[in-house]
């Protein structure tokens, strides 16, 4: 457990002194909405109308920006071979490299949704359903992103591979996340989704660590 | 300091292939508490391959790695703790200070060595200690890399090259390590130019012993061809 939090404390601090890789997808997921309106026009029941789905797409692609420097930097300098030599489950350091990626890049992305959705005209009532449905599913996408990080090591253009590998996985994350903020505009319940939002984020924490230290091991050896 | 403890680490009839082909094959080594085993063989001849190897990094094509008796692969984590591994890279990160590195590297692995301070003064970076590792020359870097030797205990040492890019004091300080190591039952493998005493638990391994005969190859090479048959 202290090897799990002195791994996040250190990616932490990484991310604060290096700041631009976790600001970078932060201000793409901003610049990404923003263009919506500027292309669409400025109508708003037409950007209400496509508001949750503009703001889950944009925060898919945001992550997906962040997600090949998750053990790039490690791998380069030879730490992840030592990480990978501790006494401590490879999968717990996984889970705690995920953690922190999540509080760099969903977490704030999380924060600033409410925002665009103003941006994009969309009803306040959606905000909690909106702030619910990514709180449960930027994890995932950190989960899921660590594998496709992994599993791209060493190649070349790995940024745009991971994209590739990760978003795919990624499609039933979209449909739900979008479908619950939908149902609350609609005024309906959002409870049905947000489960199986919920569902898919238990499922991922024992499964993609696990996927994740097999492809840490293969690239190592 | 107290003593590791009687262990002995051996391989037995270990080959290794990387990028489809065989560096080595059919390799014995044994070490017990206190021994140094130094690997010997022109560039290409296997020596890192043989450390990852050992440091479980690698797995062998074939063979057995042995752990007092028991194969590693039967716990792999445990034969983790008990190895330090030192490599090419020295895995300093710019942003970070020597200090920081080191107590990141005992937090992983259990701060239960000398501190931190004394280690980074004992390879004689202790003024550096809150200087970025972006600072540090190729020498420094690679000085903190062996202070992490100090930080956190483990029986087996495994150094590749450990004396690249370092001074003569800088060489000495990792003897002086070595021998303090060795006096508690420390056991190490290495690849390097450091002379050794002979006698006196030290031993050699040439790689050249064990490149794979053309036989060998070709019945390697073979069983690759027929699976490739196989699959098509």
């Amino acid at each position: 457990m202290k090897a799990f939090l002195t791994l996040v404390r250190r990616d932490l601090s990484l991310a604060l002194r290096q700041g631009s890789d976790a600001a970078m997808a932060l201000m793409f997921f901003v610049i990404v909405v923003t263009l919506f309106p500027l292309a669409v026009g400025p109508e708003p029941g037409v950007l209400e109308r496509i508001s949750s789905g503009i703001v889950w797409v944009a925060a898919l692609l945001a992550a997906m920006l962040s997600l090949d420097r998750m053990f790039q930097a490690d791998y380069d300098d030879g730490s992840l071979e030592l990480m990978l030599l501790t006494p401590v489950p490879l999968e717990l350091l996984v889970l705690a490299k995920c953690l922190a990626h999540w509080l760099t890049t969903g977490l704030p992305m999380l924060l600033i949704a409410p925002l665009l959705g103003v941006f994009m005209n969309m009803q306040s009532e959606a905000f909690p359903v909106l702030l619910a449905s990514m709180a449960l599913g930027t994890p995932v996408l950190s989960l899921l992103g660590g594998v496709g990080a992994a599993l791209v090591l060493g190649a070349r253009r790995a940024g745009t591979l991971v994209a590739l590998l990760v978003l795919p996985l990624a499609i039933p994350l979209l449909i739900f996340g979008v479908s619950a903020v939908e149902a609350a505009v609609t005024g309906q319940s959002a409870k049905a989704q947000l489960l199986i939002l919920g569902a898919m984020l238990v499922a991922c924490l024992p499964l993609a660590p696990w996927a994740t230290a097999a492809a840490l091991r293969q690239a190592a050896g | 300091m107290e003593y590791f403890g009687d262990h002995r680490f051996e391989g037995k009839g270990l080959g290794c292939q990387r990028g489809g082909r065989l560096v080595f094959d059919r390799l014995d080594f044994a070490l017990v508490s206190g021994g140094v085993l130094i690997l010997k063989g022109p560039n290409g001849s296997g020596k890192s391959s043989l450390l990852r190897t050992m440091a479980t990094l690698v797995r062998p094509a074939r063979g057995d790695l042995l752990w007092d008796g028991a194969p590693v692969t039967d716990d792999p984590q445990a034969h983790a703790g008990s190895l330090h591994y030192v490599g090419h890279a020295d895995a300093a990160k710019p942003a970070m200070t020597a200090e920081e590195l080191l107590t990141f590297w005992s937090g992983m692995r259990g701060a239960d060595g000398i501190s931190v301070m004394a280690a980074l003064e004992h390879f004689g970076i202790g003024h550096r200690a809150d200087f970025p590792a972006r600072y540090l020359s190729s020498g420094q870097k690679r000085r903190l890399a062996l202070a992490r030797l100090l930080v956190s205990e483990a029986p087996l040492w495994i150094l590749d090259e450990p004396t690249v890019g370092l001074d003569d004091d800088g060489v000495a300080a990792l003897e002086a390590a070595i021998a303090a190591h060795r006096q508690r039952g420390g056991m190490i493998v290495a690849a390097t130019h450091i002379r050794f005493e002979a006698g006196d638990g030290v031993s050699e391994l040439d790689l050249r012993a064990f490149e794979p005969s053309a036989a060998d190859l070709d019945a390697a090479y073979g069983a690759l061809g027929a699976a490739f048959e196989d699959a098509s």
